[in-house]
């Protein structure tokens, strides 16, 4: 071997060994991400949506969980709310909805023709409404006010008139309002 | 050896006809949406153009750039005549009549779906069908590849294939297999039921077909600038590419890891489980991986061209880089708009911070700086190397090349860093229009007028890049020699199988596709009681 090739080997080497360290490090900061992702999911629950449920959505007003008298807040026995709701071409139902503050609530919805998304602007609510499908999300709000809500999926030439809003009121003023049973929203308030 | 060289710059030429179409078409939605622009009195013409943008710049633009690369590199590389010439016309050709087939139903308003398709939306037949033609007719150049390649191999056995044409086969490969999502998407469900023959459409299941390819494509529009990275940067900056076992490594990680990761863009999507949502997030950090690798190698490989032009110090080598060179610029702009393209996302393949920006003008921001920014700078450095040799003529307008760089570059930063911002604050996509008189959404106007501003900047500068690619064509004649690419710091003698071959890879990617989405197609395919009604556009 001649020394040209000795020296070629050993820069080789070198090259190699520099790079093995970098794919290294490469690969530890790609491992860390997946833990912490895996960390806070299980750890915290933050995570998407799990569970996939099903629904007709031709028979969405006739019967069932999203017929229009079920539609809106309701208090359940536990203390936490459930709000029901719908996407269709270009509105939200209900168009306004009114849940209290520092409480957990449970959003549930679906929308009635084509692909929807639930925004709420300054929050990390944010879901696809699927036509066929059930979104099931978990919120919680700290701080009273309006928010706007705009359907985040193109639905069609009224797309971009699609905005609902979220009323966040006092606690008291949500148990007050829901003593008389029934479904709450904020429509035409 | 670039003999069909005509055939090179039809696809070019085509391809940048029909950006400079679309590039119009996007500053003009810029505007319309701002608060600079007046309200449309149909906002439908909004989503018209948007599909037309959406539909070439993803489709068609890019895919013509890959061909017509493709073509130069399997001549050039493999020093070998292309086989299959009439194919590849035909392959051409198939592309002209599929997007004068799709764009048409788009015109009229008949099929303002969007490139994303997203039934059950459905436009009209023919929208699809030009799609289909523009897939079948790169399908061509993927089995065109293949077979060049092949013959080159049986007339030099065992002998390392070049780098360049390595990596396009590899691309190659990747657009056939993930363009496979959306085929099967359109012919199973959306034609059958926009050409009548049903009614009804599991929007859920096509949702997720179309996630198989509407991740991997961005790999496939990337490949391009990844073999000028790797193949042309370091010789027209006169350096060596550092290693050529890693690049290797690089494109066979991009082969086989990004596919089976598009369902991160249905984490808010209720079709599918959290198990394979996780999967899928924990598969697209992986991908980061020869991207990461990439960084380092280019960034050595140009350390190199500079210490070898006399550089020194630990950082004062990037001084003797040769700046004026507009090869030398663009990679620049492209590493430092990947750099923050990239960083977003890996935002947005978060299990946990994706909810906080999904489907707002973020997304929008993030592959608009990705794709336009880096991404597409490359490829206009690509056309400026490659043009002397294809026309014979020698491109004399540097520093307009230069600026028309710089343009790009200023411009993609200008429209895409507010365009995140807006996004963080939550203002939703796809709109034909904002109520900036509303309190809540008028402290995004300014950020949305910056948007739109640099709208015009990039509009600009794909107008100059047009006009000195025309000139070039009329510009003196020079003997521009063979086109070369770039040389290893160590050439390889010999190169491992796995590294000179594509056969385990591709079969690790279909094997991966397989256990990443086999699980939720089926399942959502045999489930009964999830299709809906089509909803036609433009019936109404």
């Amino acid at each position: 071997m001649s020394t040209q090739d000795t020296h070629e080997s050993a820069s080789a080497a070198v090259a190699a060994r520099v790079e093995r360290r970098w794919a290294t490090i490469a690969v530890i900061i790609i491992v860390m991400m997946a833990l912490l992702a895996a960390f806070a999911g299980i750890h915290r629950a933050t995570m998407p949506q799990p569970r996939v449920e099903i629904i007709d959505p031709s028979r969405l007003h006739l019967s069932g969980e999203f017929v229009e008298s079920n539609l809106g807040s309701v208090l359940e026995a536990n203390g936490s709310v459930t709000v029901r709701a719908i996407g269709q071409q270009y509105s939200f139902t209900p168009a306004c909805i009114v849940v209290p503050a520092d409480t957990p609530i449970t959003l549930r919805a679906t929308s009635a023709d084509v692909v929807h998304g639930i925004l709420i602007q300054g929050t990390n609510v944010n879901t696809m409404l699927v036509p066929g499908y059930i979104s099931e999300q978990l919120m919680r709000f700290t701080k009273a006010g309006d928010y706007l809500m705009p359907c985040q999926e193109f639905c069609s030439f009224g797309h971009e008139g699609m905005w609902g809003k979220v009323k966040v009121i006092d606690k008291a003023e949500f148990a007050n309002r829901a003593k008389g049973g029934g479904r709450l929203s904020c429509v035409g308030q | 050896m670039l003999v069909n060289r005509k055939l090179i710059l039809a696809h070019f030429w085509l391809a940048f006809a029909v950006f400079g179409i679309a590039l119009t078409l996007g500053a003009w939605q810029m505007l319309i949406r701002s608060p600079i622009g007046t309200w449309l009195s149909n906002p439908e013409l909004y989503y018209r153009s948007l599909t037309a943008h959406g539909t070439v710049m993803g489709y068609v633009f890019p895919t013509l750039v890959a061909m017509g690369f493709g073509y130069a590199i399997s001549e050039s590389a493999l020093q070998q005549r292309l086989v299959g010439v009439r194919w590849a016309w035909a392959g051409f050709w198939l592309i002209v009549a599929g997007s004068v087939m799709a764009v048409i139903p788009i015109a009229l308003g008949r099929a303002s779906v969007l490139y994303t398709f997203y039934p059950p939306l459905i436009g009209n037949v023919f929208y699809y069908l030009g799609v289909v033609l523009v897939v079948v007719g790169s399908w061509i150049w993927v089995a065109l590849m293949s077979v060049n390649l092949r013959i080159w191999r049986k007339a030099n056995p065992g002998a390392p294939v070049p780098l360049a044409m390595f990596a396009n086969v590899a691309g190659s490969y990747l657009w056939a297999w993930t363009a496979v999502g959306a085929a099967l998407e359109l012919l199973l469900q959306i034609i059958p039921v926009a050409a009548g023959l049903k009614s009804t459409i599991d929007a859920g299941l096509a949702r997720i077909f179309f996630s198989w390819t509407l991740h991997a494509i961005v790999y496939f529009w990337l490949m391009p600038t990844y073999i000028a990275y790797y193949t042309i940067v370091p010789r027209a900056i006169g350096g060596r590419v550092y290693s050529d076992s890693m690049a290797r490594i690089s494109f066979i990680l991009f082969l086989v890891v990004a596919m089976p990761i598009g369902m991160h863009h249905t984490f808010a999507d209720p079709q599918v489980g959290a198990g394979f949502k996780f999967i899928h997030s924990a598969f697209t950090a992986l991908v980061a991986l020869p991207t990461l690798l990439t960084v380092f190698t280019i960034c050595a490989s140009v350390e190199i061209a500079a210490r070898l032009r006399g550089g020194r110090g630990l950082f004062g080598w990037i001084k003797a880089l040769p700046w004026d060179n507009p090869m030398m610029l663009a990679l620049a702009f492209s590493f430092v708009m990947l750099g923050f393209g990239g960083a977003g996302g890996l935002i947005n393949m978060s299990y946990q911070l994706d909810a906080s920006i999904h489907n707002t003008q973020w997304i929008t921001g993030h592959f608009h700086l990705i794709f336009g920014g880096a991404i597409v700078i490359m490829y206009f450095a690509i056309a400026y190397d490659l043009w002397p040799h294809l026309t014979g003529r020698e491109l004399i307008d540097v520093r307009l090349m230069r600026t028309q760089l710089w343009l790009w570059f200023i411009g993609m930063i200008v429209t895409t860093f507010p365009w995140h911002w807006v996004g963080i604050l939550g203002m939703p996509r796809r709109m034909a229009y904002f109520d900036f008189g509303d309190p809540a959404i008028a402290p995004q106007a300014l950020s949305v007028t910056f948007s739109a501003i640099g709208g015009f900047i990039l509009l600009a500068s794909g107008i100059m890049f047009i006009v000195i690619l025309a000139r070039g064509m009329r510009a003196p004649q020079v003997d521009a020699g063979p086109y070369r690419f770039a040389l290893a710091v160590h050439e390889p003698r010999t190169v491992p199988v796995a590294l000179n071959t594509h056969a385990l890879w591709v079969a690790l990617m279909i094997a991966l596709t397989l256990t990443n989405y086999g699980y939720p197609i089926l399942n959502l395919a045999l489930s009964s009681g999830t299709s809906v009604p089509a909803v036609y556009v433009g019936a109404q």
